[in-house]
């Protein structure tokens, strides 16, 4: 009975054991992170420049085509990271640019060379953007916008995926849309001068140009004037411009020392695709203003390849061939070369040439005729060379530059010059911040 | 020029992709390595857009958005 007893209690015992293990602890302790404030970037820039044949003036030679620039450029970009429950990662990225510029040409909108040359333009931008880092996958969307005083008024959309493949390669596509709004500021000549005294029988807009040089819009209702008041303030007219792009891109490691891309972009625009403002100057002496196709299609492809040769020495380089539908074709090529002179400390000096054709509808000051259906003096869609050299500076020690939080900070100096007697000079910065 | 570009893409698909492991990777993961334009150079390419008659295929700007082509 005892050994019974002792055999029926061992029997219990090891049935009790059998069901009080506990499941496993998860060794991994996965959990969901909220989107927290990894990175913070601050890029600033200081551009001059000096030129002439501005587009303004028709591309005129000498003091009243000048085309001296300084623009003073700012952005500041935010990036959160968060982690959700199925392990993708989460990252949203907000930015802010604001510039101020000034141009000696936007005096001559006003042909007595009066008007406000100066300008300043606000850009916000936000992205969001989803990783599967164990399918190597990756989705994002995001909006911009874009207000420059006076010209435009701009907004993006753009929506993007990305795949690795198990050969260290990596496809993207990217759409984007922007959908612009051109002011129809013209050049004051072509605004009646106190219009005011013709009357107007329906609705319509009329342009005065005041004594000081101010041109106004007037609207008229039912031949009444509609103006100075909050409900109906005067309105310049506007006209669209739409640009639509899709970006393919292909990025392969192809050993440890070696790493190149491919990015082609297909892009078409339509509408107004000039500027009000800017003149043409015919053979004839008369001035009008600039008229380009509603269309136009860009086949921009580009190409990367960074080599770390040894070990303290990378070259960087990039070649683009473009070509488009207004006949303009480009070949584009960089060098950089980071060298590290510590770990944590490089220069790169740098050269970039890049060679133009001009679109079919370009020709110089008093070139063009008066039948040309299409036509512009603006010396961007010239035919020139370009050459942009200069050298950057990167610090990026573990401990920070001056305090913990500032990672990196780069300078970079370069300088431009163009086949057209344009010439300029940028600085930048870059403050990184983790 | 164009065939220059043409011989890099092939240099690109017909080299022997070594399959580079992660521990492999200091190198490349460098980020003077890194195929995209630097943040430092951002405003460079917005001037560049605006004084030249191309853009795109260079992580900025391929026109609208601004008062550039």
């Amino acid at each position: 009975m005892k050994k019974l007893s002792l055999s029926v209690i061992g029997m219990y015992l090891m049935m009790a054991q059998a069901f009080s293990q506990t499941n496993a602890t998860d060794s991994t302790g996965y959990k969901p992170k909220k989107l927290k404030l990894d990175e913070i970037n601050l890029v600033s820039s200081y551009y001059d420049q000096t030129a002439d044949k501005s587009a303004v003036m028709g591309g005129e030679p000498g003091p009243r085509g000048v085309a001296n620039v300084t623009d003073f450029a700012n952005g500041l970009d935010l990036t959160f990271i968060g982690w959700d429950k199925k392990k993708r990662k989460n990252t949203l990225a907000l930015g802010l640019g604001i510039d101020y510029h000034t141009a000696a040409s936007q005096a001559y909108v006003d042909s007595s060379g009066t008007a406000k040359n100066d300008g300043t333009r606000i850009y916000p931008t936000i992205n969001w953007t989803r990783e599967n880092e164990q399918k190597g996958t990756s989705f994002g969307i995001g909006a911009y916008y874009s207000a420059e005083h006076n010209y435009y008024h701009s907004i993006g959309l753009n929506a993007s995926v990305s795949k690795k493949n198990k050969s260290n390669g990596e496809f993207s596509l990217k759409v984007v849309g922007f959908f612009d709004k051109i002011n129809m500021i013209y050049p004051s000549e072509f605004y009646p001068v106190d219009s005011l005294k013709n009357t107007q029988s329906s609705d319509s807009i009329v342009y005065r140009t005041s004594a000081s040089g101010q041109t106004q819009a007037f609207v008229y209702n039912n031949g009444q004037l509609v103006s100075n008041s909050d409900k109906h303030k005067p309105q310049t007219p506007t006209k669209p411009r739409n640009t639509y792009t899709a970006s393919l891109a292909f990025s392969q490691i192809i050993n440890q020392r070696l790493q190149g891309s491919v990015e082609m972009d297909l892009v078409y625009q339509t509408g107004y695709l000039g500027l009000p403002f800017h003149r043409v100057f015919y053979n004839t002496g008369k001035d009008t203003i600039e008229n380009l196709p509603s269309q136009r299609f860009k086949l921009p492809i580009g190409f990367r390849l960074n080599y770390f040769l040894g070990d303290r020495v990378i070259l960087r380089s990039y070649y683009r061939f473009y070509v488009d539908s207004w006949g303009l074709m480009s070949n584009t090529f960089n060098l950089e070369v980071p060298v590290k002179l510590t770990p944590f400390l490089s220069v790169s000096p740098f050269y970039r040439f890049y060679a133009q054709t001009a679109a079919r509808y370009f020709a110089p000051y008093k070139v063009h005729s008066e039948t040309d259906t299409y036509f512009t003096s603006n010396y961007a869609l010239a035919s020139f060379n370009s050459s942009l050299f200069g050298a950057g500076f990167r610090i990026a020690p573990p401990k920070g530059v001056f305090i913990n939080s500032l990672r990196t900070l780069e300078i970079r100096y370069a300088h431009y010059m163009q086949t057209t007697d344009l010439n300029a000079n940028i600085i930048s910065f870059n403050l990184t911040f983790k | 020029m164009l065939k220059y570009g043409l011989l890099l893409l092939t240099v690109l698909s017909m080299a022997s992709c070594a399959h580079v492991k992660e521990y492999q990777k200091n190198r490349i993961n460098d980020s003077e390595m890194s195929l995209s334009s630097r943040h430092v150079e951002k405003n460079e390419l917005n001037a560049e857009s605006y004084r030249e008659g191309s853009s795109g295929a260079n992580d900025g700007k391929t026109g609208g958005g601004c008062g550039c082509n």
